[in-house]
């Protein structure tokens, strides 16, 4: 195999290095929030979901959320970070109308969780694989929301509760990426991993995902390495507008700093939002007060303790990680790595579907091509779930063991295939709709002569050396008796045209 | 110590609250006063001292993952300044943010 | 009549809760035009509740702890749907949704909640002058201040408007009131009563408690409103014992530390006379007193006004315009709201400390004011462990003077501050603290003895109390 270049790599090698940290919040899959008994469901209608907790009431008081706890202990050991013996909840003070309390309660300098990392790699080899460093993850609590819509006549903004209070874990990477493809990457990993935990439905519609780049630039010149200042970038929807965000970000600070030579530590930390329909990243105005949020300890709350057992229990009841199930299902079913990829980042259903067909079948590869070329075709071009995909592994796997004894060639294979989803029938069903019978061997062979009989300038081809005339021959077999397996006429062919004179 | 007025300005600033100059002459007198007079604790070595912020000394209060009924709609926006019914209402935030 | 008289009165059938009730009417109705302790009157609902107990009485039902007792409650305690103002402009038209813990309690005890009582503007005062609503007198010298921030509930209380009510002390806003006015009045140790419901000022000092003209009306106070919640995270889970189980026993092999700190000067010469008698009269009923230090305690002010103002200023962003409370007619912009809702719905004093704790909090200041602070303040807990090691509590004046006259202090706001000196402490560290009255000035106005235990002492706080009230008529004084 070898080798593809990363992406600095390519010819034009740019004089510099890429440094870019991700800020990824995702809301916890707790039925109640943080510090009330609100529900967190999504969708209901505007200020449904509110009590005096989380509308910031004068006198309401917060009461920590256990399973948010388990939670985030989950996300960060599954991410390797250590979760220390105490942790403690802080109020960052900024105004915001979507922030009833006028402070948000988050964690300031005793997180739950700190110093992880994620592996990240490339099944298409685009960058070397590598571990970014996670910084922390900690909880706090969700805004409300703020909607601005001058159509119903009104210039005021309307502000919807129902999300405010809801559990956040704020996953801080090390600035450990170089290319937007590894923050892809990393991006995919990490919804990957959080939903195969269940902490998180990691939705980016939803905005229960929600992205925040830091990007600069390295620049080596003569015999220095220069930084750019470092941009935050903000409002990216998909992790497609991350990546394309990231691009556009790196072209405009090489071009800006070619332009006025500004460094890093010569201007105020700057944040542009993305623009989706323009494709380009514009500069926000900054709050004026941003920079200083006067944590201090909450005092409506008490620390946390969590002792070692609690970690090892935790710990323990973690299910395998998508790194460690890519490796079990390429040695288990004899994949390759890039075939263990493509499944397992479907995510579990896919998995465990995959997992099925290749036990009932005994064929993994089979199952795999299968898998990756007709089930997911199929569920992405009828836009179902694997849970809602009617052939069952069994009858998937049942379809693979008659290929597999040559029962049925792929292209019927792929026409029963295709009348079990159509017809949602099982197997047999399947192939007496299509009028697929059994071809025995002396039916076969009573084909084979009879088409021998009436060619014999195929018969005169072979003998002379050239095989591949018989050829001619699969294909009038084939209309013939549509059941017969092509490459079971060929090699009966072949025989036969031996045996004669 | 001198409180400057920029500073008792800047305060206000993050504070939220407007003070006309003579406010701001006035709070810089009386909080300089007090600001005196806290400042002897730097007399004291608190070098080797923790913090003591939960007089209580108490940990793990938590609630199990149950929801409980929100209130209706009605009773959550009963003392908004400003409501349709359905949101609270506020001036837009980006028009004050452009000023 | 104290609400122990007025419960036995009742069961006695000498007397019902609506005509109790009725006579709380009369006399705020003939006395609050002077004294203005009351920001609202309960008249309808406190006689509707006053009926239906008596009627519970005479159908033999089960009757609980303050059945039909009259109480007036502080207007920072959120009663569902009735306006609960923290003496504000920016709360004047707010009605909670919910009750507060101690008001479920209050209800599910049977007691008759009669008003509203007037304080500093949200709590932050020591002479209830930073009302925004109200001007409340001192019912023993009109001219001069109740005391604060809980002054309504501690002048509803000398003025026999009502047996009983309850206050909230976050520096010493129920033992100071209740020394400037000649009433009994405990703040319990932090977390033996919820929060849930109290409108926070600092919430790592606030604290729930009554007042009463006696320590046993105190104890069967405590006793219903005390108890762990869960809805407060900072509420103690350590179940006290119920004070009324040791009243009336004799304390045994009492120790009383006599505060070092509070004999040197700038104390009053009629104060530091009173406390010095009641220190022979506690040795008269055998206790024994000894000198005590505690060394950080001029240091208890400024520690305290640190942290009460750094947690003031959070706690008080939420008045914003936006959410709830006033909002400026004159504001267009968002920032405009924020900025002129607060500034008119806020009085100075609230000004002064939330500017005061947001500057503590900022940028290069949080390790020299907040930081230190808090270290301060586990050296003045710590002094109180070494304290407790050798007595069983602690004796001293309350206030370093009597009532001053209204007006006195307005204008300097350090001068207010300083006047805590001796009851901020007991907040810092988290105890319980009682002051009882014990005596005049030449002025004929009472002089308040604070009493100080060890966290959860509450109850054998109250039975020293109650031990001195026994052998003492200061408390059964009253003014003209």
């Amino acid at each position: 195999m070898t080798k593809a270049k990363t992406a600095n790599d390519s010819a034009s090698k740019p004089p510099y290095r890429v440094v870019i940290g991700l800020e990824v919040h995702v809301q916890l899959r707790t039925k109640s929030k943080l510090f009330c008994g609100c529900s967190t469901e999504f969708g209901a209608p505007a200020n449904t979901q509110t009590c005096p907790v989380c509308l910031g009431l004068p006198g309401a008081l917060p009461v920590l959320n256990s399973q948010a706890i388990e939670l985030a202990m989950t996300a960060a050991l599954a991410l390797n970070c250590n979760i220390p013996e105490l942790t403690k909840w802080d109020r960052k003070n900024y105004f915001y109308p979507d922030l009833p309390k006028g402070y948000q309660i988050s964690q300031f300098d005793l997180p739950i969780s700190e110093h992880g990392y994620l592996a990240i790699s490339d099944s298409k080899d685009r960058f070397q694989p590598k571990r970014v460093g996670i910084t922390r993850a900690h909880l706090e609590e969700d805004a409300g929301k703020s909607m601005h819509d001058e159509s119903h006549g009104s210039s005021d903004t309307c502000i919807d509760l129902n999300r405010t209070g809801t559990p956040l874990l704020e996953i801080v990477s090390e600035p450990d990426m170089s290319s937007s493809a590894e923050a892809k990457a990393y991006l995919t990993e990490l919804r990957l991993l959080l939903t195969y935990l269940d902490v998180s439905d990691c939705n980016m519609q939803e905005g229960s995902l929600r992205v925040d780049a830091n990007v600069n630039l390295h620049i080596d010149q003569d015999g220095r390495t220069i930084a750019t200042p470092i941009v935050e970038v903000k409002n990216m929807n998909s992790f497609r507008a991350v990546e394309r965000a990231l691009d556009y970000e790196v072209e405009r600070q090489y071009a800006a700093w070619q332009r006025d030579g500004l460094e890093l530590g010569q201007t105020p930390k700057v944040t542009r939002g993305w623009d989706d329909g323009k494709q380009e990243t514009y500069e926000q105005r900054s709050k004026e007060e941003s920079s200083d949020y006067r944590y201090f300890p909450d005092p409506d709350l008490i620390p946390l303790t969590i002792s070692r057992s609690e970690v090892e229990r935790v710990q323990a009841a973690i299910g395998e990680r998508p790194a460690e199930l890519r490796e079990r299902l390429e040695k288990t079913y004899e994949i390759p790595a890039y075939d263990a990829d493509v499944i397992v980042n479907q995510g579990r259903p896919v998995v465990n579907y995959f997992e099925a067909v290749a036990q009932d079948s005994g064929d993994g590869k089979r199952s795999s091509n299968w898998i990756q070329q007709d089930v997911l075709r199929t569920l992405n071009e009828h836009q179902l779930t694997i849970e809602q995909f009617p052939i069952s592994s069994q009858n998937l796997a049942a379809l693979i063991k008659e290929i597999q004894a040559g029962k049925l060639d792929s292209t019927r294979a792929k026409d029963v295939f295709q009348v079990m989803f159509d017809d949602k029938l099982e197997l047999k069903a399947a192939k007496d709709k299509l009028g697929i019978v059994a071809v025995d061997a002396n039916e076969l062979d009573e084909l084979c002569e009879s088409l021998l009989d009436a060619n014999p300038a195929v018969i005169a081809d072979v003998k002379a050396g050239k095989q591949q005339a018989v050829g001619a021959l699969i294909g009038q077999a084939k209309q013939k008796n549509p059941n017969v397996n092509p490459g079971l006429v060929r090699s009966r062919l072949l025989e036969l045209i031996a045996k004669r004179d | 110590m001198d409180l400057d007025i920029e500073t008792v300005k800047k305060v206000a600033q993050l504070a939220k609250l407007k003070i006309s100059d003579t406010e701001a002459e006035q709070f810089r007198v009386q909080l300089t006063a007090v600001l005196d007079h806290i400042n002897h604790l730097e007399r004291l070595d608190t070098e080797s001292v923790e913090p003591l912020a939960n007089v209580g000394d108490l940990t793990n209060a938590l609630r199990s993952d149950s929801v409980t009924p929100s209130l209706a709609r009605e009773a959550a926006l009963q003392n908004a300044p400003k409501q349709d019914g359905d949101h609270l209402l506020v001036p837009p935030v980006f028009a004050s943010e452009q000023k | 009549m104290t609400a122990t008289e007025m419960l036995a009165a009742m069961e006695a059938g000498t007397t019902t809760s609506e005509t109790l009730v009725r006579g709380c009417l009369e006399r705020i109705e003939k006395l609050d035009s002077d004294i203005g302790a009351f920001l609202s009157v309960r008249e309808d609902a406190a006689l509707s509740a006053a009926r239906e107990i008596d009627q519970r009485r005479s159908d033999g039902k089960p009757i609980v702890a303050l059945a039909g007792v009259p109480i007036a409650i502080k207007d920072l305690i959120c009663i569902q749907d009735e306006i609960t103002s923290c003496g504000s402009k920016m709360l004047a038209n707010y009605r909670p949704p919910f009750n507060a813990t101690v008001i479920e309690k209050l209800i599910a005890a049977d007691a008759v909640l009669i008003g509203r009582t007037n304080m500093d503007e949200f709590a932050m005062g020591s002479s209830t002058e930073n009302s925004a609503l109200k001007l409340t007198r001192n019912p023993w010298d009109v001219s001069k201040a109740p005391g604060g921030s809980s002054g309504g509930s501690a002048a509803c209380v000398a003025a026999d408007m009502v047996p009983i009510s309850l206050g909230t002390d976050t520096g010493g806003s129920i033992r100071q009131p209740a020394s400037f006015c000649g009433i009994s009045g405990l703040k319990p140790t932090y977390g033996r009563v919820s929060r849930f419901g109290l409108v926070a000022f600092a919430s790592s000092l606030d604290q729930i408690g009554p007042f009463a003209k006696t320590a046993e009306d105190l104890s069967l106070v405590l006793d219903v409103i005390a108890g762990h919640d869960a809805r407060d995270s900072t509420s103690s889970p350590q179940a006290g014992i119920k004070s009324k189980d040791l009243l009336g026993k004799s304390p045994q092999g009492l120790r009383i530390g006599r505060i070092k700190e509070c004999l040197d000067g700038g104390v009053q010469s009629a104060v530091s006379q009173a406390i010095e008698s009641a220190c022979q009269e506690f040795a008269k009923q055998g206790a024994e007193i000894v000198d005590v230090s505690l060394p950080h305690l001029e240091y208890g002010v400024s520690t305290y006004y640190v942290v009460a103002t750094c947690e003031a200023s959070g706690n008080l962003a939420r008045y914003d315009g936006a959410h709830f409370g006033h909002r400026s007619n004159d504001a267009t912009t968002l920032a405009e709201l924020y900025e002129t809702s607060r500034s008119e719905g806020f009085g100075a004093e609230v000004k002064r400390r939330i500017m005061l704790g947001t500057y503590a909090l900022s940028a290069g200041y949080y390790d020299a004011y907040y930081n230190k602070a808090l270290k301060v303040r586990r050296l003045i807990r710590d002094d109180y462990r070494n304290a407790f090691q050798k007595v069983d509590c602690l004796i001293g004046p309350t206030s370093p003077t009597t009532a001053f006259a209204l007006g006195e202090r307005t204008s300097d706001p350090l001068a207010m501050y300083l006047s805590d000196v001796y009851t901020v402490l007991a907040n810092l560290a988290g105890i319980p603290a009682i002051s009882i009255p014990c005596g005049f000035d030449e002025n004929n106005l009472p002089i308040g003895l604070q009493l100080q235990g060890p966290a959860y002492a509450d109850a054998e706080l109250l039975q020293t109390a109650a031990l001195y009230q026994g052998v003492t008529d200061w408390h059964v004084r009253r003014p003209a």
